[in-house]
């Protein structure tokens, strides 16, 4: 990638920059403020979080990036509300939160469908927690699964489905309570290559045609590129924020896009964050001692 | 050769062929080894029966008779020119031939009771199925609530669980005295010693289920909204219920292992008293019926219990191959 001539991640068309412009008008969703996280372990505090600030805008698409070890599952479980945080204030819409709620829905990875439960129990559960009727969440569960195309499985157990209908299914479960922000931590990790691509068109078809804000967190850089409007980079030892990149790619998005040289540099940008040089780090550990080890009368003498 | 190291490749399931022919096997080996030592004459038999006396004067047609005292008793014959005894090998009265075992299940069931205070074997067995219902309902009717709570909640373990693993290791039957004395000599104190037996054991064994629940249901469950008793019923319940269902299944097999002894208890029923009196008639065809017949009420039980597990938990197969 180094022959080609990329320009600066921070290059913004006039269509992208005038649409951050408008996205920072919009109001704040999710505030997070000098939010720190340590954990008691054998070896003494360790600090997973450290001093982590931003915000998320309505309705934007918010990636978390960082290497193996930065936090970020931590962060979003202090988000979701299933860890609490050593200091700091989380603020959706202005209030501070404590404990999960059908406010912040919440993807994992694993996907978590509750098994002896259909597609349509599952979609309905959260409703019927906020109290809707049973026929009135039955009516607003079939509207969010044929949302994520799947009328046809509605009564199919989720040992039924293929790993990304569970996980639309999951989506569909977690945007039926209407949540002011969905949180997704790796959902489409534990999926193969080309499910996963189709899945994050999926995703984005969705998240344009409803009110949502979304945070997502990822490991994969294209994945961050393509789909989000803002990626937030950590760093690990301690968790901390690194940068905040506005990816300069233009909306609408398609896979097509992921050779062009606004794409090409933010992904390369991404690169140098979360693997840094080998020269900056001083040391190299995770060297080959590689000697020969074939026979030099081997039918094959070199693989070249 | 490509046939065994099939049958013994490591983590595969056989064809379903194979397996029906092991289950069929796995009766058949048994009953198998019972038939050789029973008909072929060769195979133990440590017994004479006795055709014809002889001039033995204690020998007896019918009679069972230690071998090495017949042969000792054909020789003495023999070198006192005597009339000599006859017999062929036979084995101990308490081990009696499958087919008469198999006459007996059946007849069993129409002898008439010798006494008119005593039961016919099917009054017995109702007697007995009666008992294990009881014991092993009331003790669920416990032991499960008590088992999901200490499983969900570290407070309710801490509570329970000390006490209860120091009461599991006190044999049930050592409570047999105290049973009649506090609930009488009827079926109360049998019902009572079933409950000991198996409530302990079923406490730890569904708090032990219940805490192999996926925690990330409940953090699921817990970010769309449910709170507190809604998790435990709405989550915890129905994510134990098939692993819970299997535990009773193996728990009401370990109710019948103290059937017996419960039986004893106070004035002897069931099918122990059953089984008691005919070995005291030496009718050991019968012993062997009755004890077979509880293997029978026990497995076909659980096989029942199994396929209605599979009709109301439609979702457990995917459960399995998960």
């Amino acid at each position: 990638m180094d022959q080609l001539k990329l320009p600066s991640y921070l290059e913004q068309s006039d269509a992208v920059r005038d649409r951050f412009e408008r996205m920072k008008k919009r109001p704040v969703t999710l505030q997070v403020k000098n939010l720190n996280k340590e954990f008691d372990t054998p070896q003494g505090k360790v600090t997973a979080l450290k001093n982590i600030n931003f915000e998320t805008y309505k309705r934007e698409f918010v990636c978390v990036i960082g290497p193996s070890g930065c936090g970020k599952s931590t962060l979003i479980r202090i988000l979701a509300g299933l860890e609490t945080q050593s200091s700091g204030e989380v603020l959706l819409d202005g209030e501070a939160v404590s404990g999960p709620g059908p406010d912040r829905g919440m993807v994992f990875q694993g996907y978590t469908l509750f098994p002896w439960l259909s597609v349509k129990d599952n979609v309905m559960f959260g409703l019927e927690m906020s109290g809707h009727s049973k026929a009135a969440s039955e009516e607003q569960a079939f509207q969010w699964i044929d949302l994520v195309g799947l009328g046809k499985f509605k009564n199919a157990y989720p040992h039924q489905l293929s790993g990304g209908m569970k996980q639309r299914v999951a989506i569909a479960r977690a945007l039926a309570n209407q949540p002011r922000i969905l949180l997704m931590d790796e959902p489409f990790g534990a999926l193969d290559a080309q499910t996963r691509a189709k899945m994050q068109s999926y995703l984005h078809e969705i998240w344009k045609n409803i009110d949502i804000t979304i945070l997502f967190i990822t490991h994969d850089l294209d994945e961050a590129v393509f789909l989000a409007d803002r990626v937030l980079v950590l760093k690990a030892n301690p968790g901390e924020v690194q940068e905040v990149i506005e990816v300069p790619v233009p909306h609408p998005r398609s896979p097509d896009q992921i050779l062009q040289p606004e794409f090409l540099a933010t992904r390369k940008r991404l690169e140098e964050l979360i693997h840094p040089p080998e020269a900056d780090t001083g040391i190299n550990e995770d060297h080959l001692n590689m000697v020969r080890m074939v026979r030099v009368d081997n039918e094959v003498e070199s693989v070249f | 050769m490509m046939m065994i190291s099939k049958l013994f490749a490591v983590n595969t399931k056989l064809g379903g062929r194979q397996r029906l022919t092991m289950s069929v096997f796995s009766f058949v080996l048994p009953l198998l080894v019972w038939s050789l030592v029973s008909y072929v004459p060769f195979i133990w038999h440590p017994k004479v029966e006795i055709h014809s006396a002889g001039d033995v004067s204690y020998f007896k047609q019918g009679l069972l008779i230690d071998r090495e005292i017949f042969d000792r008793e054909v020789e003495t014959a023999i070198s006192e020119s005597k009339s000599v005894p006859e017999g062929k090998p036979a084995n101990p009265v308490y081990l009696p031939a499958p087919h008469e075992v198999a006459t007996a299940l059946y007849t069993a069931f129409t002898t008439e009771p010798k006494r008119r205070s005593e039961k016919w074997l099917h009054e017995s067995l109702w007697d007995s199925i009666q008992v294990i219902f009881w014991g092993f309902v009331i003790s669920s009717l416990f032991g499960v609530p008590l088992g999901i709570l200490a499983g969900t909640y570290d407070v309710f373990a801490k509570l329970f669980e000390p006490f209860i693993e120091f009461f599991r290791y006190l044999p049930a039957p050592a409570f047999g005295a105290l049973a009649v004395a506090v609930l009488g000599i009827y079926d109360a104190p049998k019902i009572a010693i079933i409950f000991i037996g198996t409530f302990f054991q079923q406490v730890l064994v569904v708090s032990n289920t219940t805490r192999k629940l996926d925690p990330a249901l409940l953090e699921a469950a817990m970010t769309l909204g449910a709170k507190k008793l809604t998790l435990l019923f709405r989550v915890v319940v129905p994510g134990i219920i098939t692993h819970l269902y299997k535990d009773l299944r193996l728990l009401l097999g370990w109710a019948w292992t103290y059937l017996i002894v419960a039986e004893l208890i106070g004035t002897s029923s069931g099918i122990t008293w059953f089984i008691t009196q005919q070995a005291r008639y030496k009718n050991f065809d019968n012993v062997f019926a009755a004890i077979i017949i509880i293997g029978i009420i026990g497995l076909t039980t659980d096989l029942v219990l199994a396929a209605i597990g599979r009709k109301i938990f439609p979702w457990e197969k995917g459960l399995a191959k998960a």
